[in-house]
């Protein structure tokens, strides 16, 4: 029953097969089960059954709200949530309950959706593994398949250090641990740099970012307010189109958010691809990608050929300057961002407080961990007046030549186009803090990133499973607003490529206590 | 001294009224300079009335450029749906955005865009159909944001200018029209309040007005001296009152005024400025200029530099004196809000064919809705009623004196011209005298009118109605013609009594009589003035004069 998608587990409350207190009770326990993936900082419990039971009701009544009435949900603690701790995995904002909701988590909670808890995180959203949280990283469900496992042990180099656990990428590894995890059918990220689809890719769910202002940013703490949008994971491309259909929409409560009606849409299930274009951009054969995912893309570029689409090689040219302006912008408006964490209103306080300069500086310290501190100060060194022109105006002309980029390739005729989401599959931990956390966020936001810069809409799906078992993931990226177009493009090779399911219940039952690892990535 | 030079000279009556803060600042020279003194030497701002005293009274010259913060008169923050009151329980109007709670969002307030549209076409400005908002950043424990949404780099409107006047008061009856040139106009938020508790070391916080919209108005240093400043604030103040954009109340902070003050040498480049600011009526900030103005001619005469620091005015001392923090060297981080989209206002050429009414700004729907200006009144009132331009400009300048005014001149036949002398020097007059506005005057328009017909129909003379007014200003509730009646003000009549009276008061002073007749017609007015005292100023002094002129002669 948990391992079913969204659209099939809406079919079967329907149906009366299960009901949703039922299944909620069913994911409430499997959470329990999976404590050990720190997947969740927050578990609603209390919350979560009393939503399901007054969907039951609508249910019992034959009122049900929609798709999502009754289905169990997860969203990233960076979204407000109205008296939940909303805490983004940091020591600032530990204990910080919101009295209002965030726009898409109310539109959820509309649709009659049920919510399970709140989802780790890097602090802030400053990360791509899930591990600098206070609550300790998140480990990748998969490192604890039947299918990983099994390899594992035929596998002699790949079993020496059997403690040793996989990342799940981030920074919403919380949110794609828990639907990956299955307890939960779709949780809600934010994706600023790729922090929705990169750790999709590495726990094998479908990760959508959907065009800038097309969801409201309302509610959620934002990293960087102009590439922030929140994103959807799910365990099919179909049911990202179903909470996206939720989701979208102007918000008068934030002005980005285009006023043009959305009208939510459901992908066809026989899909013909001959009149679709799909570009290959050269610059994405980055250095450090692996032969297994290049092999990948190359299967799935003719895979489409052979299905009559037409598949063009085309040119991002300043895609390689991408990352080196993200680092300008990103830590600009963090430190913007940031300033309101001064420990007055709200959040951490230090008790050092001889004067408020004084109990500013040591809140400021104790609230946040090296890498948001690292990049508030970044940030302030590029806005100071001598550095502004040379930097940040610098790093929005480059953002601006990186959108043409992509605005030349659409008008060219391509539809979708064609990107693996990274360079390889899921890293072990003690590998991946090897290398800091800007170092880690450079390398795994290459493919990624250039999406938000132009703010358009991107998903990825997992397609195959490596050597090692572990999940492999391509992108697509479509053309602003044409999130149908991009997705339906999606979901036919979804079809053709049928990734296997988890095989992770029985396996979780068997996993006893796992030696809990606090030690952080950060360094800068 | 302010009470008793009331209505005495009626020169500075006019100064006086035109104004309050003229005349505060006269009294408070009156220790160095007699009154007629600083009239002179504030005349001619080109030539520094403190430099008088130094050897080259041209040398150093003052520049004055003005950062007016007006507050935007509206039920609404200007990125908040939170209240704007004045004076309301601390933190009662806060809203999750006014107190930065993470995630909020700025949502624009259209009726601010609106009251900045109005302003800018009311100060000649262009507007910028695109302008963009920036945070700019600085710790303060009343910015919750840590940072301030303001427009740096393009602001709603401008190159705009003020037209302002000057009471000239050697001649007192000479109005000097200057401008000034207005840089640009700017929407931003305002800081919320800080009340340090120094014996607990502790500071409160009250957030109500954090977020309330300002309209920054940028003066280019065109004016020369503190009078010249206030004179163009209170213009100011007319105008944002005129159009309801902003109350202009300066003691509630809805407007605030920081004047960065330079001096040197005409013909050499500006000197190094000082920004003072802390001054919180128009009074403060012509002392405070003009202080500055010498202190910094003071300072470059004994051979030292000008700093270019922030400056906080004391008005208890009525010195500047520099202030703690280090805002002249702060670096504002500046950087474009990404959470507000570039603001757009259209005009009825530019106009989207189907835009919702409700969410667009039209300049030219705006333009039609501008209400009447001060200066258009002003000489309206001078072509309609015939007076004078300085009383013009008195009526205009006092809160709710046209309106008195317009009232009495409906109700009455009397000439404007002697309305005018009852308004402006007798009740305004007193209401200066008792601290009190024009909407607190016992008299009311009705009242006054009343009293004015009395005179005009000779029902009472002119000096029995100066006591009828007085009577009226007490206010015990009778109308002017009951006055008349319970005192007994009426005027005398019955002849014979009046000559008996003109006969007795002669032949008690024959001395007179003999200079009369000696040829010494003055001398007439004394006895004139003794038969009125006889009959409390109830008789015609027409009639009493041609009686005395024929007993005498």
């Amino acid at each position: 029953m948990l391992g079913l998608t969204l659209r099939e587990v809406s079919l079967a409350l329907r149906e009366g097969k299960v009901s949703p207190t039922e299944l909620c009770q069913r994911c409430l326990h499997f959470i329990r089960k999976t404590k050990f993936l720190n997947a969740y900082v927050t578990v609603t419990e209390e919350i979560a059954l009393k939503q399901a039971e007054q969907a039951e009701k609508r249910f019992l009544k034959g009122e049900t709200l929609g798709p999502l009435d009754g289905i169990p949900i997860a969203v990233k603690d960076n979204f407000s949530t109205a008296s939940i701790q909303t805490t983004c995995a940091s020591q600032m904002l530990k204990g910080y309950i919101p009295p209002f909701n965030a726009t898409v988590v109310q539109k959820l909670l509309d649709q009659g959706a049920v919510l399970m808890g709140k989802t780790n995180l890097d602090e802030f959203a400053m990360g791509s593994g899930s591990t600098d949280t206070i609550f300790g990283p998140v480990r990748n469900p998969w490192g604890y398949s039947r299918q990983y496992q099994e390899r594992c042990a035929q596998n002699p180099e790949d079993t020496k250090d059997s403690s040793d656990w996989l990342i799940t990428g981030g920074s919403s590894g919380g949110s794609a641990a828990s639907v990956a995890s299955l307890t939960c059918f779709a949780s809600l990220g934010s994706d600023t740099g790729g922090s929705t689809r990169n750790p999709a890719a590495y726990c094998g769910v479908v990760g959508l970012k959907p065009t800038y202002g097309l969801l409201s940013r309302h509610g959620l703490i934002p990293l960087v307010n102009s590439m922030d949008v929140p994103g959807i994971l799910t365990r099919s491309v179909h049911d990202a189109a179903t909470v996206l259909g939720v989701l979208g929409g102007h918000d008068p409560k934030d002005s980005t958010t285009v006023p043009e009606p959305f009208k939510p849409f459901s992908l066809p299930d026989e899909i013909d691809v001959r009149n679709v274009c799909v570009g290959i951009p050269r610059e994405y054969h980055a250095p450090g990608l692996s032969k297994e995912i290049l092999a990948h893309w190359t299967k799935a570029a003719e895979l489409f050929e052979k299905a009559g689409a037409r598949v063009v090689e085309v040119s991002l040219p300043h895609t390689q300057h991408s990352i080196v302006c993200y680092h300008v912008l990103c830590t600009a408006e963090v430190a913007s961002n940031m300033a309101r964490f001064d420990g007055l209103e709200y959040g951490h306080r230090s008790t050092i407080d001889s004067s408020t300069e004084v109990m500013y500086a040591s809140t400021r310290h104790e609230g946040f961990n090296d890498v948001v501190r690292g990049r508030i100060l970044s940030g302030n060194y590029f806005l100071l007046k001598q550095n502004y022109d040379r930097y940040f105006v610098k790093a929005q002309k480059v953002r601006r030549l990186i959108a043409n980029d992509f605005m030349k390739v659409f008008s060219s005729g391509v539809d979708v186009l064609l990107t693996p989401t990274t360079l390889s599959d899921a890293a072990r931990y003690s590998e991946f803090i090897k290398e800091d956390n800007r170092t880690r966020s450079a390398q795994e936001d290459i493919f990624t990133q250039c999406a938000n810069m132009a703010g358009l809409p991107a998903v990825t799906l997992p397609i195959a499973l490596s050597e090692r078992n572990l999940p492999i993931s391509l992108q697509f990226i479509g053309q602003g607003f044409r999130e149908k177009n991009l997705l339906t493009v999606a979901k036919w090779y979804e079809q053709q490529v049928k990734f296997p399911l988890i095989e992770f219940q029985d396996v979780a039952d068997h996993v006893s206590e796992f030696p809990k690892t606090t030690k952080s990535a950060s360094a800068f | 001294m302010a009470a008793s030079s009331a209505g005495v000279c009626t020169a500075c009556t006019i100064f006086r009224l035109s104004g309050r803060y003229w005349f505060l600042r006269t009294f408070s020279y009156n220790n160095n300079f007699s009154s007629r003194n600083v009239q002179t030497t504030t005349l001619h701002c080109q030539s520094q009335p403190q430099t008088k005293r130094k050897t080259d009274p041209r040398k150093w010259v003052g520049v004055v450029g003005l950062e007016i913060h007006a507050q935007i008169h509206s039920n609404a923050k200007l990125f908040s749906e939170s209240g704007v009151h004045f004076a309301a329980p601390p933190n009662s109007l806060v809203s999750y955005f006014d107190a930065s709670l993470p995630g909020t969002l700025p949502v624009l307030n259209r009726r601010c865009v609106e009251a900045a549209v109005m302003t800018s076409l009311a100060l000649n400005c262009t507007i910028n159909k695109k302008s963009l908002f920036d945070r700019k950043h600085y710790f303060y424990a009343d910015l919750p944001a840590g940072y301030q949404i303001t427009q740096q780099r393009l602001p709603i409107a401008v190159a705009g200018s003020l037209t302002y006047n000057l009471l000239v008061r050697q001649k007192w009856n000479q109005v000097v029209t200057k401008t000034v040139r207005i840089k640009q106009i700017q929407l931003e938020q305002d800081s919320g309040k800080s009340l340090h508790d120094d014996t607990r070391s502790q500071t409160l916080i009250d957030l109500n007005r954090a977020g309330v919209g300002l309209m920054e108005v940028v003066m280019e240093p065109d004016m020369c001296c503190g009078e010249e400043a206030a004179a163009a604030v209170r213009e100011l103040q007319l105008i944002l009152q005129a159009l309801g954009t902003c109350q202009g109340n300066m003691a509630e902070g809805q407007l605030r005024v920081d004047a960065n003050v330079s001096v040197h040498q005409p013909g050499e480049p500006l000197g190094v400025r000082t920004e003072v600011k802390n001054i919180n009526s128009a009074r403060f900030l012509a002392r405070a200029i003009d202080y500055e103005i010498q202190r910094q001619t003071d300072v470059l005469e004994s051979g030292g530099w000008i700093l270019n620091e922030t400056r906080s005015f004391d008005y208890k001392s009525g010195r500047t004196t520099p202030m703690r923090d280090k805002e002249g060297l702060q670096d504002y981080r500046f950087m474009p809000e990404p959470n507000l989209p570039p603001l757009i206002v259209y005009d009825n050429k530019t106009v989207p064919a189907h835009a919702d009414p409700q969410q667009v700004v039209n300049i030219d729907q705006i333009r039609e809705r501008l209400p009447e200006l001060p200066n258009v009144r002003r000489s309206r009132l001078v072509e309609q009623y015939g007076i004078l331009p300085e009383h013009s400009f008195t009526l205009v300048n006092e809160d709710g004196l046209m309106e008195y005014f317009v009232s009495v001149a409906r109700e009455t036949k009397a000439e404007p011209r002697k309305i005018i002398g009852w308004i402006i020097k007798d009740l305004l007059g007193l209401l200066k005298q008792h601290s009190l506005n024009v909407s607190q005057s016992p008299i009311s328009p009705m009242s006054m009118a009343e009293l004015l017909n009395l005179l005009e129909a000779g029902t009472v003379s002119s000096s029995a109605a100066k006591q009828v007014f007085q009577e009226l200003w007490k206010g015990a509730g009778s109308s002017a013609s009951q006055i008349v009646q319970k005192l007994d003000l009426g005027l005398l009549q019955d002849r014979s009594t009046l000559e008996q009276i003109c006969r007795t008061v002669i032949d008690s002073h024959q001395e007179e009589v003999r200079a009369i007749r000696g040829g010494n017609k003055k001398v007439l007015n004394k006895l004139i003035g003794l038969v009125q005292r006889e009959l409390k100023g109830r008789a015609d002094p027409v009639q009493v004069k041609t009686i005395l002129e024929e007993k005498t002669l």
